[in-house]
């Protein structure tokens, strides 16, 4: 099969829900109403660390209105991780519902669930609490050290590797061939730090908890990962998985910060408490402190070359900070180091120590990139750093050393997402015409040459960085889908993948639309119901289209042959004869029947049934897209403002199943890598309060902010996926980084090494240098 | 959830809403924002932060672009309020923006789309021919972070030859 025969998939099929939303139709979590909805407030923990002695909720439940006040005593203790991942989850059970300490500033403390948001506001200010005050850790290294206060000094906690040293999670791995460096001409070691980032999804976390005719407890809710909060609500309110229901309406955006269990359990414990239906909806403040961060980093890293390119030896240690809990703790870490190392061809020792974290701040977890954004920011600089040393161009070090196709690379099985990874070698690539085709828009050679004559206080450079990232967890992940047919043709595709604003329900219709020939809008895609749809992990770790994809491929195909099982009795032809095109069951022999028919015999005439099918997709394999990333910077050294000129990305994902949709979701991956570059940061008191929890004061790129900025996909077929797609939503967020502090030293010579690349940084970057 | 109406500080506020004449009792502390999704149940119009600084709530007043979430409901008397609902093409289908956002791919999540179309719509109303600078500056109060904005700008852009 080529991408030329494709005619619903690789074409700009308009997104599905696109005009119910730009209409402002009611879609999200909070757009719907339910007759007496109480609203939930919970009380943040104004300390850093500090034990509740004491709760006093009577005033609080005094306040007209107030239905219910929820402290740790009148939950059951649970210890579970909010990370949602497949089960057993890789990350430390160090979380409760409610707890009896509090270990960072915005900690949940109480919860209340009254008939007015004026009401649960006035009862969180009756609560009485106690607190007998801690000392606090804000800082990694100060946490490991001996006699540093312990933030999960509980007996209950479970697979916290060290707590006793605030460590939530440690690996490491080594490849060992001979002597360290001792090939190497060159060697460097230098380290880069990434500070505490916000996913700002513009929808804030909402979840509303309702009862259902039965009494089942309906969980509607803005979630990446629906399957994954039934189990875990089960697990942490000690209910079984059938008396819930979690439905996931559109979502506003996620990034990561919905792969969370953050909201649900105490939304339904209020609605078990009061018998009513509860919302809880986070500020944006609230979303700013108390839900999930990106994990703040320092990566140390060592590596070395020789003369002519080759890549000798490469240490990568890093410790993330995870804050007061460890979800995801182990496996941002490790794909830190696993979506990163395998990038180029080291050719004698590898070596990869990770440690996260805890520390009395606000709690780190998944975020677009994973890991990846921490790793290649130290990778792809030393890269640079490396080339100029040899005296080679960065591109064509880059060039002589990516992997290539067939090539593997040992870091694959020794690093997983919390266990042990899987062996794979590349099966597809397009890194080469990407790193052409970016070349020749951001005009390298040309503006290289030109670049070389400048003089006076203003300069430009040029900076370069190549990614990859996964396909979904090998061995890990798993997706379902059923798809049945309808009496015109249609067909209803029940999914369990969770499009969170990303477009997947479309890009699914697409795929199960090429199948059964016809076009993507006879599919009618539910998606993410867990009464309705069958399992899916969510999403998360770019899988959607590789594993769901997958598996709505599968189901299609069973579909399919099915549909030719009844065309060929009703043509009366044999099997083999017969294809599924426009809408047709067709024959070699040009007789055909439309698929209406097919239906309509299966459901009413002959050997009645139900034409449908479900299938899973498991893979063995995650074969990583490919990126080349080119900045044209400007960098003003008397004030140390930066400003991009222009940004070229060129991602290989395999075959774009919705070219529009794949271009869109690294766009925004892009913009959201800059805005990571030159502005992103959370400020911190010195207790670990937030001092810039609003959009206002924590800065992300608008629409004037935003610098030229152009994605090109580079086609290519991998024959793991389905119709030769790849994963494409989260490698755009890494390249800036790198990208722009290669090209900010190729113009005035310095190197930046902690973001943001705030101009005071710069300043400092080049007065040091002076 | 309807705030307990207390007569003490109601006022009769009458307004259009999207063509139509509006009649309501509301609290002088009520918020347009809270009287369009909750009062009116017009749910289109979003909460992105509350605080006038996303644009996820920008609706039209008497032409105007502003933020719901920084009015009261009571500041609309006698004006006239249009809604993303209220925004339609001339034969009453689909505005020549919500049909460019939907075929330039401009629409991720949506979150921000009705906001970003509402902002748009208020800017080429004034100015028809206002160009990418210009309409660049004017989407400087909707945040969006799904797109990179390089899809909705060329929407807004494609749209203009449309109206
Ligand atoms: S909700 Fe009004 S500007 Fe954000
Ligand atoms: S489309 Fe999601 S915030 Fe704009």
């Amino acid at each position: 099969m080529d991408a030329k025969d494709l005619k619903v998939v690789n074409k700009p099929v308009v997104k599905m829900d696109s005009m119910g939303l730009a209409c402002g139709e009611p879609a999200f979590t909070d757009d719907v109403e339910f007759k007496g909805l109480l609203t939930a407030k919970i009380l943040w923990s104004p300390h850093a660390h500090a034990r509740i002695k004491k709760i006093d909720v009577s005033a609080a439940l005094k306040v007209p209105g107030v239905k219910a006040v929820l402290t740790y005593k009148d939950l059951p203790r649970v210890p579970h991780t909010t990370a949602g991942q497949g089960y057993p989850e890789p990350s430390p059970y160090d979380t409760y519902t409610l707890d009896n300490k509090v270990r960072f500033v915005g900690d949940r403390v109480a919860a209340v669930a009254a008939e007015t948001p004026e009401a649960a506001q006035e009862a969180l200010s009756r609560i009485k609490v106690d607190y007998e005050i801690l000392p606090a850790v804000l800082d990694t290294a100060e946490a490991m050290k001996e006699g540093a206060p312990v933030i999960h000094d509980e007996e209950d906690s479970k697979n916290i590797p060290d707590a006793k040293h605030n460590i939530a999670a440690k690996f490491e791995f080594q490849v060992k061939n001979g002597e360290w460096f001792k090939e190497a001409d060159f060697v460097f070691e230098h380290t880069w730090s990434i500070p505490y980032l916000q996913h700002c999804a513009l929808e804030p976390h909402v979840t509303i908890a309702h009862f259902d005719n039965a009494g089942r407890l309906v969980l509607r809710t803005s979630t990446q990962v629906p399957f994954h909060v039934r189990r875990i609500v089960a697990q942490a309110l000690k209910i079984p998985v059938k008396k819930i229901r979690v439905v996931k309406p559109r979502i506003g955006g996620g990034f990561g910060s919905k792969q969370e269990v953050l909201l649900e359990d105490i939304t339904a414990a209020l609605a078990l408490k009061t018998g009513r239906p509860v919302k809880l909806e986070y500020t944006r403040k609230e979303t700013f402190i108390s839900s999930r961060t990106r994990h703040p980093s320092r990566v140390r890293m060592k590596a070395g070359v020789k003369k002519d390119g080759t890549i000798t030896d490469a240490a990568m240690e890093i410790t993330l900070n995870t804050g007061a809990y460890g979800s995801h703790a182990l496996t941002v870490m490790m794909c830190a180091g696993s979506h990163t190392l395998p990038m180029y061809r080291i050719k004698n020792n590898i070596r990869f120590v990770g440690k996260s974290v805890y520390t009395n701040m606000p709690v780190a977890g998944a975020y677009r990139g994973y890991g990846a954004t921490q790793g290649f920011f130290a990778w792809e600089c030393l890269m640079d750093m490396m080339a100029a040393k040899i005296g080679m161009d960065p591109v064509e070090f880059r060039k002589m050393n990516y992997i290539k196709l067939g090539e593997g690379s040992p870091v694959f099985k020794a690093m997983g997402e919390g266990r042990e990874g899987v062996e794979q070698v590349i099966t597809s690539t397009g890194l080469f015409e990407a790193i052409e085709k970016g070349v020749d828009e951001i005009k390298w050679t040309e503006k290289k040459a030109e670049y070389a004559k400048q003089t006076g206080p203003i300069r430009r450079g040029l900076g370069a960085a190549c990614m990859m990232q996964g396909s979904g967890i090998p061995e890990v992940d798993m997706a379902s889908a059923t798809i049945k047919m309808n009496e015109d043709g249609s067909f209803n595709l029940l999914a369990g993948a969770a499009d969170l604003g990303t477009g997947s329900d479309t890009v699914l219709a697409q795929i199960a639309a090429e199948v059964l020939g016809i076009k993507a809008d006879d599919i009618i895609v539910t998606s993410s119901d867990t009464d309705i749809t069958p399992f899916d992990v969510g999403a998360y770790a770019s899988s959607t289209t590789f594993i769901s994809g997958g598996a709505v491929k599968k189901a299609a195909e069973k579909v399919r042959d099915m549909i030719i099982e009844v065309g060929a009795r009703i043509l009366d032809e044999k099997k083999e004869d017969l294809r599924l095109e426009c809408g047709k069951v067709v024959s070699k022999s040009g007789a055909s029947c439309p698929l209406s028919e097919v239906a309509n015999t299966s459901l009413y005439y002959y050997n009645q049934h139900q034409i449908t099918a479900s299938a899973s997709h498991f893979a063995q394999s995650s074969p990583p897209p490919f990126q080349a990333n080119f900045a044209d910077v400007e960098v003003d050294t008397e004030t140390g403002v930066v400003k991009i000129l222009d940004y070229v990305s060129c991602v290989d994902c395999g075959t774009a199943i919705n070219p529009v949709l794949a271009e869109g979701q690294n766009d925004g991956a892009v913009l959201n890598g800059i805005s990571h570059t030159l502005s992103e940061e959370m400020e911190f008191s010195s207790n670990g309060t937030p001092l810039n929890a609003s959009f206002r004061r924590y800065k992300i790129l608008s629409a004037a902010d935003t610098p030229r900025l152009r994605t090109f996909i580079i086609p290519t077929w991998e024959p793991a996926g389905p119709f030769g797609a790849k994963s494409v939503s989260e490698i755009g967020i890494n390249g800036p980084l790198p990208a722009v502090a290669n090209a900010i030293y190729d113009a005035c010579g310095v190197w930046l090494f902690d973001a943001p690349f705030t101009p005071d940084r710069v300043l400092k970057a080049i007065k040091q240098r002076r | 959830m309807m705030k307990d109406k207390n007569p003490h500080f109601s006022f009769r506020l009458s307004c259009l809403v999207n063509g139509q004449e509006t009649e309501r009792e509301i609290e002088s502390s009520r918020s347009l924002l809270e009287f369009i999704r909750e009062d009116l149940g017009l749910k289109g119009t979003k909460e992105g932060c509350g605080e006038g600084e996303c644009g996820a709530c920008l609706v039209l007043v008497d032409g105007k672009a502003v933020n719901a979430c920084l009015m009261t409901a009571l500041q609309l008397q006698g004006k006239e309020l249009v809604t993303i609902e209220g925004i339609k093409g001339r034969d009453g289908g689909l505005h020549p923006l919500q049909k460019t956002f939907m075929a330039e791919g401009a629409v991720q999540c949506g979150f921000c789309t009705p906001g970003l179309i509402v902002a748009s719509e208020a800017l080429l109303r004034r100015n028809p021919r206002a160009t990418l600078g210009e309409i660049k500056l004017e989407l400087t109060g909707n945040l969006c972070r799904c797109t990179g904005y390089e899809k909705v700008l060329s929407a807004v852009e494609k749209a203009k030859k449309l109206l």
